[in-house]
């Protein structure tokens, strides 16, 4: 009997437990659920978000954060059910477009004192669908050469203010030290769409290749793109680290941070985490130059940009609107400035920022920022005519699942499973069978 | 002669033991190391393995994360989806092993398929019963989702362990009078409690654990500990020695409770190995 009695003491125990857990998770009225991911920006935001409330008392934010993939995933899954769970979502440059034309999105309409206009072009184009803007830039990068200016001295070499990308192998062959395990180049070879392939469509674009022609033909077969893996795969089989197919943009920071790279050429990003003695043991010892140019030498470069965005399925937009607009506002920038410090202010977005002395002295490498993320042009010609947009990226759906294909692919040229044009042969086909079952090319 | 053969090979088999015992918690160990190092430490060539120890990552973690609110909803799934799994599969269990037909290996093979399926094939039917019934990020929905999910196995183990209860000793209960829910609580519960325990202490590392329906069904109000490791991890930045505490506190709970109850664990997964 007394075990009866506790048996049934137990199950009511559990039944308040488990209904008092759905009731927590009723929402509050004027709560704004963020998804966004675990960047320093992004962590930031976080931190000075209580200003937000303190000035909108009747909004209350709750955040969350999720690794980068998931976050995609979990976002793709909400807006296409319509079930609503997230008011704002951090999407890059790559998916506010087809979203938008997906009718995912809430075109965004800020006032006059948000200047819209001070807003980089190339970010702000990239944002826009069919002449409306789709989400509100938090902060955006390029690419650019990071190199140790000691080892640089060392072995007697200067770096050109435009180099080129033979130079870049010779100064790498000549610093190398594997015996100290200094590695002469360091480069994204960890397969994935956002991860290798983004540096390598980047790379491609300079040596005068691209994804497609105008008939969404792939020309991964052609001289160029055979130019392109050949310069990829010999550097870093020479100059480059052990295990590069691990190493994706946070493997090559640990890397150069702890001072085992001579050059990298990654994200603008990079500056201010190398720049940071706390995160880098190389910070007094880092030069900064362009991106490299191929032979062709012109071509969309790299434009990526962490941007906040509605989606149609929210129930509070105008609350959500705000809050963006708040997130990427001058006002904004001054916040982090005084809170934080100049150097941890958003880059990439806004012309006033670069604009303000105290930031170029915080941030030596802003100039180069600047210039690389006005002249990324992703909307810009390749060698030949192509039918689509995006610099380090394809501007359609399929893409994600291409690129990270592709990028096995050529992950298998560093770890000798392939070679150059068995890979990029091995591509086309892939690329062409993929196109064809999504209806893009016959 | 014979007695130095076997010293020896008994030896050997300590020292196998303990390597096998070493090789695998060493992720677990380096893990912890991690946790304890700053940021440049932790991504340092090579590794270091003596340091000057820092609690900066642990700091970090509870300031930018609501450990206890994570740590509550994990606590909440995993017992809730346990408790409710033992209380269905036992008696499915009872009758499978005491009162077999036909159909009962047919059944059993049934329901462990179930596990054979990818969790994301089922993912959207899943979301989207989620979303029309109001479970979506609440613990209810989570709980409801891990049950079924180890129920199969759940019941497995349970009518495995019931088979080795002797049908005798439940045959005098019912000699004695004893009803079905007499027979299967004061009889048979009694003498398969070790068998139970084990299962339920599986059954709830297997909830603490389970990352995909949690990350996939829950936000923020039912995320569970596997969503805050998740929080932890950076497509921009260095995070190892943030994500090891968080991953260090998240599995902190589970290990202590895990090495508690090892006797009942073993007790449990050998019973009735040996008569």
């Amino acid at each position: 009997m007394t075990r009866l009695k506790s048996t049934r003491t137990a199950i009511c125990t559990l039944a308040l437990l488990l209904t008092g857990s759905t009731l927590s998770s009723a929402q509050a009225t004027g709560t704004l659920t963020i998804a966004t991911v675990n960047n320093g920006d992004m962590i930031v935001m976080r931190q000075l978000s209580s200003e937000f409330e303190k000035a909108h008392p009747d909004i209350h934010l709750n955040w969350v954060t999720l690794e980068e993939n998931v976050l995609r995933q979990r976002v793709t899954t909400d807006i296409a059910m319509k079930t609503g769970q997230f008011d704002v979502v951090t999407i890059g440059n790559y998916e506010v477009p087809i979203w938008a034309k997906q009718g995912w999105l809430t075109e965004i309409k800020p006032d006059a004192a948000y200047d819209v206009n001070d807003i980089l072009p190339t970010v702000r184009d990239s944002l826009t669908a069919d002449g409306k803007l789709y989400a509100l830039p938090f902060y955006a990068e390029s690419v650019m050469t990071y190199y140790r200016k000691d080892l640089f001295q060392k072995a007697g070499l200067t770096m050109p203010d435009t180099p080129t990308y033979d130079q870049i192998r010779q100064f790498a062959d000549k610093i190398t030290d594997k015996s100290n395990q200094v590695y002469g180049i360091c480069l994204r070879g960890k397969p994935g769409w956002g991860e290798n392939m983004a540096y390598i469509s980047s790379l491609a674009n300079t040596f005068g290749a691209q994804w497609f022609d105008m008939s969404w033909k792939p020309t991964m077969t052609s001289d160029a793109w055979k130019a392109t893996l050949n310069w990829y795969v010999s550097a870093l089989k020479a100059d480059g680290p052990p295990g590069a197919t691990s190493n994706g943009f946070n493997e090559n920071l640990a890397l150069f941070a702890s001072g085992h790279c001579g050059i990298w050429i990654d994200s603008t990003v990079a500056g201010g985490l190398l720049f940071d003695p706390k995160q880098s043991q190389v910070a007094d010892k880092v030069g900064f130059a362009p991106a490299p140019k191929g032979p062709y030498g012109k071509g969309p470069t790299w434009l990526w940009s962490w941007s906040l965005a509605v989606p149609v399925s929210s129930h509070q937009s105008a609350d959500a609107q705000t809050f963006i607009t708040w997130a990427t506002s001058k006002d904004y920038v001054k916040l982090v400035a005084a809170q934080k410090g100049w150097v941890a202010v958003p880059a990439g977005t806004r012309a006033s920022t670069y604009a303000a002395p105290e930031y170029t002295k915080a941030a030596p490498f802003a100039s180069f920022v600047l210039n690389a993320i006005k002249t990324a042009d992703p909307n810009g010609p390749t060698a030949q005519p192509r039918p689509y947009t995006g610099a380090q990226f394809v501007g359609i759906p399929e893409f994600q699942a291409i690129g990270t294909q592709v990028g096995q692919t050529v992950a298998a040229t560093l770890s000798d499973q392939m070679t150059v044009d068995q890979a990029l042969t091995s591509a086309e086909a892939s690329i062409t069978r993929a196109l064809r079952q999504s209806g893009r090319a016959r | 002669m014979a007695l130095k053969t076997k010293t020896s090979t008994r030896i050997g088999v300590t020292i196998l033991g303990w390597g096998i015992a070493l090789w695998l918690f060493f992720p677990i160990f380096w893990m912890i190391l991690t946790s304890f190092k700053s940021e440049v430490q932790a991504i340092s060539t090579p590794p270091k393995l003596f340091f000057m120890p820092t609690l900066s990552s642990y700091a970090e973690v509870f300031e930018r994360a609501s450990y206890w609110h994570f740590a509550l909803n994990t606590v909440i799934v995993s017992v809730g989806a346990t408790a409710i799994a033992i209380a269905l599969a036992v008696p499915a269990a009872y009758s499978m092993a005491f009162i077999p037909s036909k159909r009962t290996r047919g059944t059993l093979l049934w329901m462990l398929s179930t596990r054979m399926l990818p969790p994301v094939g089922v993912l959207v039917p899943i979301y989207l019963l989620a979303r029309n019934t109001h479970l979506l990020d609440t613990c209810t929905g989570l709980v409801i989702v891990d049950m079924l999910t180890n129920l199969p196995i759940i019941v497995w183990m349970l009518y495995t362990f019931f088979r080795e209860v002797p049908a005798p000793i439940l045959e005098a209960g019912r000699m004695d009078g004893a009803t079905r829910w007499q027979e299967m609580t004061m009889v048979l519960l009694p003498l398969a409690l070790p068998g139970i325990a084990s299962t339920a202490l599986l059954s709830l590392i297997l909830c603490w654990n389970e990352a995909f329906w949690s990350l996939n069904l829950t936000s923020s109000h039912a995320a569970p500990l596997t969503a805050f490791i998740a929080s932890f991890s950076s497509p921009e930045g260095l995070f190892f020695g943030k994500l090891s505490a968080a991953s260090t506190l998240a599995v902190a709970p589970i290990l202590i409770f895990g090495w508690i109850s090892q006797k009942q664990l073993v007790r449990g997964l050998t019973f009735g190995a040996v008569k």
